[in-house]
């Protein structure tokens, strides 16, 4: 598909995570390019959450080292990963419920432009966030929804409005935690022709359990088991790999969360 | 895509916009407010008046240091309760700065009061912002009991005597001579300034860029780390400009009382503000200041019926969070919503109450 454009954005070597004696990801090597859909699969406990979490600063790494464009980020705060280019969306929904759509987005995008010493300056009045939100809501689908209380909104806009508020911040790497999680068919197929809409010009690393959808959209696909890398390759390859249908495809895939 | 489809317009949309509070009435609201402070020394001109014009300046301080809470508490998600060392640093700052001779520039005091507040909000809030829930207002406590046993248990400012500011200081304007506050009509005058800076300013802020990144850390922190947000340092923000507004206060109630003790520092003070928020409505400027009109006019009240006033303070404080849990400042709105709910047979109820928190947050932002 996009296999000459290799250019690695978020690379990832020997990450582990270790929580007293038990080690949740351990030694895991990940490459994330421009304009692809790398998906993380594995059973739950695989270590997928430690693994984003890490990534995306939230969680420091045991050992390890994190590269963005060429630059070590190892150990970087959460904050100033976001800053350089790094968003990240939430398995659960983790939005600001009281507030509209456009404020959650506003919010999210005025992070590039923070000047917080301004203070007399009403922050409606910030050109930079409000066109940043215009643009995300737009690309999200949630243009129509702008002024509607978040709280107001059904699971799988609310789903939409999480990774609006990440494309806000201007990403240049996504990390997206189950973004299908708790979705119909119909809002499932819309996210999908969202994360397809958005392999150009981002690096996407996509948690996920629905197997189907994995397969549709994937460039690569990693799969993880007890907290290491088994398998990574193009989804025909990751689907002939004997030892991924040992550990994981065979197994009956329970309802995701 | 059809962002629409799966979202069919709800009937409870238009009960949504019934139940939130109009611009206009706040705006009303304010105005009303200060219209009736400002006439109050002009009605109240007997001397026999004086105890009401000196009532009436302690309720407006106490109210600016409710608003400092309010930024912490209603605002920001943190809740201090430890707010009145921010108070008495700077009370006792200015009975330590304030000369003994003859009147100090109020102006310099000011700045050494609301000086010293600011350090030490800086120095606390840099070491309790890395603690969160019950901990942290555990931790807040504990350095508000500190400072309070540094004034009663040292020699410094008279130890548990506490000290006094023998002259009320001048305010120099514009090479006139000084305005005084001896009076206690001008310094009514004073303190209503000083209330309408301090809601101003706390308004300006809240609009601000850094005022909604606060409110956005307030409901959900870990979002607004993920964005990009330095959170830490705008709690810390937060946290130092809540200390200087109580430290308006207190500066202007070491000037009204001419005296400074360690009572000032105690947790009781920290709990009636944390009590005026709560009885005003947590998130609401308006609210802090309609908590602490309510709660020290009723203590003077009560106290004039019995000695026990405080059991009938805490039986009101029940009562009024049992019924109106958003706080005084939901009075309109609940009235609002009472009245189309008979004629709609209570159908909107859920729909109304589930907007509750929404229509608050909006104010909020």
């Amino acid at each position: 598909m996009t296999m000459m454009t290799h250019i690695p954005i978020l690379q990832a070597e020997g990450l582990t995570r270790r929580f007293g004696g038990l080690t949740a990801v351990n030694g895991v090597d990940l490459s994330l390019a421009l304009h692809q859909i790398h998906a993380v699969i594995g059973t739950n406990g695989a270590g997928k959450s430690t693994l984003i979490n890490m990534l995306s600063g939230e969680l420091p790494p045991s050992a390890g080292r994190l590269q963005l464009q060429g630059q070590d980020v190892t150990g970087w705060t959460q904050h100033k990963l976001a800053r350089h280019g790094i968003g990240r969306s939430y398995q659960r929904n983790n939005i600001f419920l009281p507030l509209t759509v456009r404020e959650n987005c506003r919010l999210a995008a005025q992070s590039r432009a923070q000047r917080a010493w301004r203070l007399w300056e009403p922050a409606q009045a910030c050109r930079t966030s409000r066109a940043l939100a215009d643009e995300a809501m737009e690309r999200a689908g949630l243009a129509a929804q702008a002024a509607r209380l978040a709280s107001e909104l059904a699971h799988g806009q609310k789903r939409q409005l999480e990774v609006a508020m990440c494309l806000a911040t201007q990403p240049v790497a996504l990390l997206l935690d189950e973004p299908l999680a708790g979705m119909g068919a119909e809002e499932s197929a819309r996210m999908l022709d969202l994360l397809r809409g958005l392999r150009d010009g981002h690096a996407i690393l996509l948690v996920e359990h629905d197997m189907e959808a994995v397969f549709a959209v994937a460039d690569r696909i990693t799969v993880m088991v007890n907290g290491t890398v088994i398998a990574s390759g193009d989804p025909a390859a990751i689907r002939a790999n004997a030892e991924v249908q040992l550990a994981y495809l065979g197994e009956e895939e329970g309802a995701h969360a | 895509m059809q962002p629409n489809s799966s979202a069919p317009p709800s009937p409870s949309l238009q009960d949504l916009q019934d139940v939130r509070r109009p611009p206009w009435l706040a705006a009303l609201g304010w105005i009303a407010a200060l219209a009736v402070l400002a006439i109050a020394p002009l009605v109240l001109t007997a001397d026999s008046h004086k105890f009401y014009i000196e009532l009436l300046s302690k309720v407006m301080i106490m109210a600016i240091f409710a608003l400092s809470l309010q930024l912490l508490i209603g605002y920001t998600g943190l809740v201090s309760l430890g707010h009145a060392a921010y108070f008495a640093v700077a009370a006792y700052a200015t009975a330590m700065l304030a000369p003994e001779g003859g009147p100090g520039n109020g102006w310099l005091l000011m700045l050494g009061a609301l000086g010293a507040a600011a350090a030490l909000a800086l120095v606390v809030g840099a070491l309790v912002l890395r603690t969160r829930g019950v901990y942290f207002i555990m931790v807040t406590l504990a350095f508000a009991q500190m400072v309070y046993f540094v004034f009663h248990d040292t020699k410094i400012a008279g130890g548990s005597d506490g000290t006094y500011i023998y002259f009320r200081p001048e305010f120099n304007v514009l090479r006139e001579r000084p305005l005084t506050v001896n009076d206690p009509v001008q310094f009514y005058w004073l303190v209503l300034a000083a209330l309408v800076v301090a809601v101003a300013a706390l308004a300006v802020l809240l609009r601000s860029r850094f005022g909604h990144a606060l409110v956005g850390i307030r409901h959900n922190e870990q979002r607004m780390r993920a964005a990009g947000y330095a959170t830490y340092r705008y709690q810390l923000g937060a946290f130092v400009a809540g200390g200087v507004v109580a430290g308006l206060a207190g500066y202007l109630y070491a000037i009204q009382f001419g005296f400074v003790n360690p009572e000032i520092a105690s947790w009781h003070q920290s709990g009636n503000a944390m009590l005026m928020v709560i009885l005003g409505g947590v998130g609401s400027l308006a609210g802090a200041v309609l908590g602490a009109f309510s709660f020290v006019l009723l203590a003077e009240w009560f106290s004039t019926l019995t000695r026990h006033w405080q059991l009938l303070m805490g039986g009101f404080i029940i009562v009024a969070v049992a019924l109106l849990p958003r706080g005084l400042v939901s009075v309109p709105a609940v009235l609002r919503q009472r009245a189309p709910r008979r004629r709609r047979n209570g159908n909107a109820q859920a729909a109304a109450q589930a907007s509750d928190a929404d229509a608050r947050s909006r104010e909020a932002v």
